[in-house]
């Protein structure tokens, strides 16, 4: 429990023409843990995830990364540095296959993404690690087709394979399970319990009983500031908690 | 997210086929057209041909940026006609060898390019489109107050001269076309290497999902400015072949409708497909050939072909024909 922080922000502001979207957020993600980030819509989750990737800019506040201000950063720095994130709305590439919508992110890993004198055959060599990414995910079957034509329960386990590929030590996965069919989210929480060994997972989601199967710590977000942290236990016993967000689940 | 026995087909094997099919077809079209364009010059007029040729290089490095980019760029001209001018001053001023005044033209046109490009990269969508048009009229201005431009005269009588140091007399039309047919030949194969690249392939997915490229860690801006480098650059070695051709550059070359001119060939020929800029060329360069001496305004005769193109075939001509085999 005494592990330092692997991401830290503190006194997040982001403002939309005047209004408070996120309104002064501390949080302090432990480096191995899986967090959840949870709240009734509008509180500003996603919007947090932006202002933590630097997809957006913060009005106030800053983040730190591995001890390092990455409040300047461009976004696709901040990902380079291994802090990568999922999209709420799913995020692939439509028209390319399974297969080389991973190894557009190995292809960074591996440097060949400037030479436009080459063949593309040269990313054939990818295919095989490619491939067992596909595989972890269970997707191996489907590598071949577009993305496009994927399940939405295939596509996000298509973008974790993606996002996997580029071996980072943060990710942020903006609601992973949002409109799968329940056999989906079995699988797919066993997948982020899989890949989370020996990384630290930052969710949001909505589902509480996968946050309370998952998480070790969960932050309550509501109307852009934190309302309470800590285990989903204490959290959910919080009465303030149950008001905002949890009343009508916990009867 | 199991394999369904009902998959009937290994989803591999259809883009696999695809593939073949298209090798096929493009093999098949290219040995069929390269007899007709080593023939070409002894039944057409060779400068009319080169002509032709010159508008293909021009849309196809416009088709880079708007086919394999997803860029909409209203500021091809200042590239096209910058090169022209360029090649035609190292030429006739400076005296250089033919050779080396087309790179000159192409190396002006990369660099124009990088200027822009750098003021205009962040640009989306229509500001883009807006951004490069008013960088470009700052451009024609330029070439229209400078004093090596020769104002509205141009520069005229630019001697083509000899190639590969008096070898090859580039005066004599029929050797020029094959030197013309050789530049437009590597350019047509730089847009293809490209595009079937390792960048190609962050290009494409740059245009899927942009944000997506950026969480995984693409710098994006970077990638779009080197794909606008490259097509300005070959569309300035465009500009300096047709200097050479016509032994002109002149305002027309800089103008606006220039810019308007390549956006028409390649919306007409098809948009994010090889042959599709080169057969958009030769429809326009051909129209325009063939209304000049009429009376009937040669732009309203464009236009309206324009307009049926963009009603019946939305893919373009080499578009539409292509989804039509494809579909089959
Ligand atoms: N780009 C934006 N411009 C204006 N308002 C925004 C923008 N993004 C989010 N908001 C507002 O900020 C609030 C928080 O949104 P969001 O972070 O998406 O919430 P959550 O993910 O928790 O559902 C909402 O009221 C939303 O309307
Ligand atoms: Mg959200």
């Amino acid at each position: 429990m005494t592990t330092a922080p692997i991401l830290t922000a503190t006194g997040l502001k982001k403002e939309f023409r005047g209004f408070k979207a996120v309104n002064g957020v501390d949080l302090s993600i432990r480096e191995g843990s899986i967090h959840a980030l949870i709240g009734p819509n509008g509180a500003g989750k996603t919007t947090v995830f932006n202002l933590l990737t630097q997809f957006l800019k913060p009005t106030a506040g800053r983040v730190v990364y591995r001890g390092r201000d990455i409040t300047a950063l461009p976004p696709a720095d901040v990902a380079r540095l291994g802090l990568v994130r999922s999209f709420q709305i799913s995020a692939v590439f439509p028209k390319l296959t399974a297969l080389a919508n991973v190894r557009v992110a190995l292809q960074r890993k591996a440097s060949l993404t400037t030479q436009f004198w080459r063949s593309s055959r040269v990313l054939s060599g990818l295919d095989d690690r490619a491939r067992s990414l596909l595989a972890d995910v269970g997707l191996e079957s489907h590598a071949g087709s577009e993305a496009a034509d994927l399940s939405y329960g295939r596509k996000r386990a298509l973008e974790i394979a993606t996002t996997l590929a580029l071996e980072p030590d943060l990710l942020l996965l903006d609601e992973p399970m949002a409109g799968m069919a329940h056999e989906d989210i079995g699988r797919v929480s066993e997948l982020i319990r899989t890949v989370a060994v020996g990384r630290t997972v930052l969710m949001v989601e909505h589902n509480l009983s996968v946050v309370a199967d998952l998480c070790d710590r969960v932050t309550v977000l509501a109307r852009g500031e934190v309302l309470a942290e800590g285990s989903y236990d204490a959290v959910s016993r919080d009465p303030r908690v149950r008001e905002a967000y949890m009343g009508s689940e916990d009867a | 997210m199991d394999a369904r026995p009902t998959d009937l087909m290994p989803a591999a094997a259809v883009p696999a086929r695809r593939s073949d099919f298209n090798r096929a077809l493009y093999t098949g079209l290219a040995v069929l057209g390269l007899a007709c364009i080593v023939a070409a010059p002894f039944a057409i007029y060779p400068v009319f041909l080169m002509k032709i040729l010159c508008f293909a290089l021009f849309a196809a490095a416009f088709n880079l940026l708007i086919g394999y980019v997803g860029l909409l760029s209203f500021g091809h001209a200042a590239f096209f006609g910058g090169g022209a001018y360029a090649s035609a001053h190292a030429l006739k001023v400076w005296g250089w060898p033919p050779e080396l005044g087309i790179l000159f033209g192409a190396a002006v046109g990369a660099l124009l390019g990088l200027v822009m490009g750098f003021f205009a990269i962040r640009r989306q969508g229509i500001y883009f489109a807006m951004i490069t048009l008013a960088l470009a009229q700052m451009v024609f201005f330029v070439c229209l107050q400078a004093p090596f431009t020769g104002g509205e005269d141009g520069i005229q009588n630019v001697p083509r001269g000899f190639l590969l140091g008096g070898l090859i007399d580039l005066s004599v039309n029929l050797n020029l076309y094959y030197v013309v047919l050789a530049i437009t030949a590597f350019g047509l194969f730089a847009v293809w290497r490209v595009v079937h690249s390792p960048f190609g392939a962050v290009l494409q997915a740059i245009r899927e999902n942009e944000p997506r490229a950026i969480s995984l860690g693409y710098r994006v801006d970077r990638y779009k400015l080197g794909a606008f480098v490259m097509s300005a650059g070959l569309a300035g070695l465009a500009g300096g072949t047709k200097a050479l051709v016509f032994q002109l550059a002149t305002l027309t070359d800089v103008a606006w409708q220039m810019s308007g001119e390549v956006i028409l060939m390649t919306l007409l020929g098809g948009i994010g497909t090889l042959p599709g800029p080169v057969v958009g060329a030769a429809l326009v360069a051909a129209l325009e050939h063939y209304f000049a001496t009429s009376s009937f305004p040669v732009t309203i005769i464009t236009g309206l072909v324009f307009m049926a193109c963009v009603l019946l075939f939305r893919r373009g001509i080499v578009g539409e024909v292509l989804h039509r085999l494809r579909r089959r």
